[in-house]
């Protein structure tokens, strides 16, 4: 069962990562980015288990406060760039472009 | 574990696996907000199954519940809900890129948890609901004692990105 959580955990974390790789809309990066930390978390929490803790958890919850900040900021950033850019391409947006 | 538990954890893994598929493949960021919800609630469920239900119940209130619902009300105060003629998705080297660092990845990661995962998993400190009916009490004696000062920054840090996301998205007025 550890192992089967793992074996998703890390078929998870590998799914974020091509969707950040692939995508172009900062929105959808930004959710296959919460997509990788849930990853992280089903880890956290079947390591947890496996050693019959409650510290894995105990970080979960950290992970989730963060994720929440980070979500707040993050689409507060995405709302400012729309207003100057009109789109939320990243393509399009390309000010430090050499 | 009985077989019939195996079965349905695996069932929820691989409900999460196809949910977060459909949700790269999406070309409507609603859409794919959506199955990642999905993906969550598989996610829930498999918390529940490795005995941690306080995480299990803030997965659904915190993350599907209030996280997602964030993300769904920016993609429409942007108007991106509707599904344009082009998507957003790069063209195929990007993608054929992306799949071979997500396969190096994935095969990093297996060689990694290959071997030495004991398969007799030891029981619970004070997390079997039948010994001690309310489970949320080890898990607040380890956050509020040995994680206190980490609780405490937790608390700043929302703090500090409740203000910084009141001013970043703050409509600065044309006079000034």
């Amino acid at each position: 069962m550890i192992a089967q959580a793992l074996f998703f955990s890390a078929i998870l974390f590998t799914i974020g990562v091509i969707g950040v790789l692939t995508r172009r809309n900062a929105i959808m990066i930004f959710l296959s980015v919460e997509l990788m930390l849930n990853a992280v978390n089903l880890s956290l929490v079947a390591l947890s288990r496996l050693h019959g803790v409650v510290t894995g958890q105990v970080f979960v919850v950290f992970t989730m406060t963060v994720a929440a900040a980070e979500a707040a900021v993050g689409l507060a950033i995405i709302i400012a760039v729309f207003r100057h850019f009109r789109t939320v391409d990243l393509e399009n947006i390309n000010l430090l472009k050499g | 574990m009985t077989l019939l538990y195996q079965f349905h954890f695996i069932l929820f893994g691989l409900i999460a696996v196809v949910s977060a598929i459909l949700f790269v493949t999406r070309k409507s960021p609603v859409a794919g907000v959506l199955w990642l919800v999905q993906t969550f609630a598989a996610l829930a469920a498999m918390y529940v199954m490795l005995e941690a239900h306080f995480v299990a119940a803030i997965q659904v209130l915190v993350y599907a519940g209030a996280i997602m619902v964030v993300f769904l009300f920016v993609i429409m105060l942007l108007n991106l809900g509707h599904v344009k003629i082009a998507s957003d998705i790069r063209d195929m080297r990007w993608r054929l890129s992306a799949g071979a660092i997500g396969l190096l990845l994935l095969a990093e990661l297996f060689v990694l948890m290959r071997d030495r995962l004991p398969q007799v998993l030891p029981d619970p400190v004070g997390m079997d609901p039948l010994v001690q009916p309310n489970v949320i009490t080890p898990l607040a004696q380890v956050l509020f004692r040995d994680y206190l000062l980490a609780f405490q920054v937790a608390g700043v840090l929302l703090l500090v990105a409740v203000v910084g996301a009141a001013v970043l998205a703050k409509r600065v007025s044309p006079r000034t």
